[in-house]
């Protein structure tokens, strides 16, 4: 008959294996890639020795840098602009929306249950120069010729991504406000607080842990974003990860691929760091 | 639900977050609805007024073969990750919550970490550890990947559930004589079936409309995602992948929808 702890080897045994196996083993491999010199499709089994060649070359390139702190930049706004759009939202379901608010939290779900592909298609249906707008326009008689509008650049990017994120972006948020005490806003208005210092004072410092989790949920997928720059962002548009992918595919290069990728995985944990620090969730998480 | 007798009595701010929220909801519906007309126009193009309606996009769609097996496997993909993802992050659950032992940090962490690794990396570090073991790629690949992004989702949902579960019903069930792994079976499973069930179609979902990871992955056959992407370079075949989409969206649209009920019903 088993006992207790004995059971606990089957509960905690496979989860580890498949996660040392698929997680961390996979993440170690790239790590040790990164140290190979040369370029290639390489075999793993070579013999080779450690260096940080590919490290001294990516940071030696100054168009890689670019695009990197680019990417960066580009994915800190696109997660500050939907956590931004969708602050309001959640505010709106949490305290506005009463009795119907899981009705409005379905209907705001809905487009986020569209292929992602086809939501970023859809802007390109609408945007381009022989697209919904352009024609609807023409019919109209308001423009002569189709107007080049925003496809094939940056902000195609930045727009079509922040809206791909809206509706994703409520939920930590939303989950956030739900667990404000509303005792905590009632005893604020007892001693003479208004609408707008209720709202400085005790809604926003405590749905500050949920903000700062869209943030993160958003920033993580966006900065190693290369599918929706590949269809919006025309060759203007392309993000670090599009390096990375290029790398694996079209010019087989995996060391400095490798590298890259270890670059963008230390990168993107110091910031989650250095967030979570500067947020400190356990600090308000009672 | 909490009451608001805050908001009735003393007051609020005049911000129109109503109309704000109506807008936003126009914004992320037109262009879904672009994408349905487009799938019942008779053009390849979009162009304005729409010249007819048809339905021939949606009788294509059978007839196109490799369409449908990319489709079939995307529900296969899904269906077997998001089962591993939800086997997993259950046991992850029962071992940190009522447990104590060295490496429950450690487990706890391995479960979460995924969320904050970018779809590249994933995809490159499964990528070089496939060709390093030469195992070749393919639909099982696929599924192991999706398992792995998706356990935080998995291992998120159920502890936020477990946590809320008493632990003495357990040890009620094995006072009456149970062993552990009966009380787990039979108490505390069948509480939380609403929840498993909740996680796997988050799971499933997760995996069905990814393509990031699925793109270094896939061996010749592709998922949904992937095929769709090959093909969006090709103009004229979109009305059909478009009509395609339409009917697989209103597959996650329900199967969405399910998830959530049945998360607000057990919370």
């Amino acid at each position: 008959m088993l006992g207790r702890r004995g059971v606990l080897k089957f509960l905690a045994g496979p989860p580890f294996a498949w996660l040392t196996l698929f997680f961390v083993l996979p993440l170690v491999l790239i790590a040790a890639f990164s140290l190979r010199a040369g370029s290639g499709a390489i075999g793993p089994a070579e013999s080779w020795a450690p260096s940080l060649e590919q490290y001294s070359e990516v940071l030696g390139t100054p168009a890689f840098v670019r695009l990197l702190g680019m990417s960066v930049l580009m994915a800190l706004g696109i997660a500050g602009l939907a956590t931004l759009f969708a602050y309001p939202i959640a505010y709106f379901l949490t305290f506005r929306a009463g009795d119907r608010a899981p009705l409005y939290l379905t209907l705001l779900l809905v487009p986020f249950a569209v292929s992602y592909l086809l939501r970023v298609m859809a802007w390109k249906l609408m945007l381009g120069p022989e697209g919904g707008i352009n024609s609807l326009l023409g019919t109209l008689g308001m423009t002569d010729e189709p107007i080049g509008l925003l496809l094939y650049s940056r902000p195609a990017v930045i727009i079509t991504l922040v809206y791909v994120w809206i509706p994703f972006a409520t939920l930590p948020i939303y989950a956030a406000m739900q667990r404000i005490d509303r005792d905590h806003l009632e005893a604020a208005a007892d001693l003479g607080a208004g609408p707008w210092s209720r709202f400085w004072r005790v809604t926003l410092p405590l749905s500050v842990p949920g903000a700062a989790a869209t943030f993160f949920m958003v920033f993580i997928p966006t900065v190693g974003e290369y599918v929706t720059p590949a269809l919006v962002g025309g060759t203007d548009g392309i993000m670090y990860g599009n390096i990375i992918q290029g790398f694996f595919t079209r010019s087989a290069n995996w060391p400095m691929g490798s590298a890259m990728a270890m670059i963008m995985l230390v990168m993107t944990l110091t910031l989650v760091v250095i967030g979570l620090r500067i947020v400190r969730p356990q600090r308000l998480a009672t | 639900m909490t009451t608001r007798r805050v908001a009735v009595g003393v007051g609020r701010t005049r911000v129109p977050l109503g109309p704000f929220y109506a807008g936003m909801l126009v914004l992320l519906y037109v262009p879904i609805a672009v994408l349905f007309i487009f799938s019942l126009n008779a053009g390849t193009t979009l162009s304005f007024p729409i010249e007819s309606l048809t339905l021939d996009w949606y009788v294509s769609v059978l007839e196109n073969s490799a369409m449908l097996a990319a489709a079939r496997n995307s529900f296969v993909v899904g269906i077997a990750s998001a089962t591993l993802a939800t086997a997993i992050g259950c046991l992850v659950a029962v071992a940190v919550l009522r447990f104590r032992f060295r490496g429950r940090g450690l487990l706890l962490a391995m479960a979460g970490l995924p969320l904050v690794v970018p779809f590249v990396v994933m995809g490159v570090a499964f990528f070089l550890l496939f060709v390093a073991v030469d195992v070749p790629r393919s639909l099982v690949t696929v599924a192991i990947g999706h398992s792995v992004i998706a356990i935080p989702y998995a291992t998120l949902i159920v502890l936020a559930r477990l946590g809320g579960l008493d632990p003495a019903l357990e040890d009620a069930a094995m006072d009456l004589g149970a062993t552990y792994p009966a009380a787990l079976r039979r108490v505390v499973l069948p509480l939380m079936a609403p929840t498993l069930l909740s996680a796997w179609l988050t799971c499933f979902i997760v995996s069905f409309d990814e393509i990031a990871l699925a793109i270094f992955l896939v061996g010749g056959d592709p998922t949904f995602p992937v095929f769709l992407y090959g093909q969006l370079r090709f103009a004229q075949r979109l009305p059909v992948l478009i009509a395609m989409a339409v009917l697989l969206m209103i597959g996650t649209v329900a199967l969405t929808l399910v998830a959530l009920r049945l998360r607000s019903r057990s919370e």
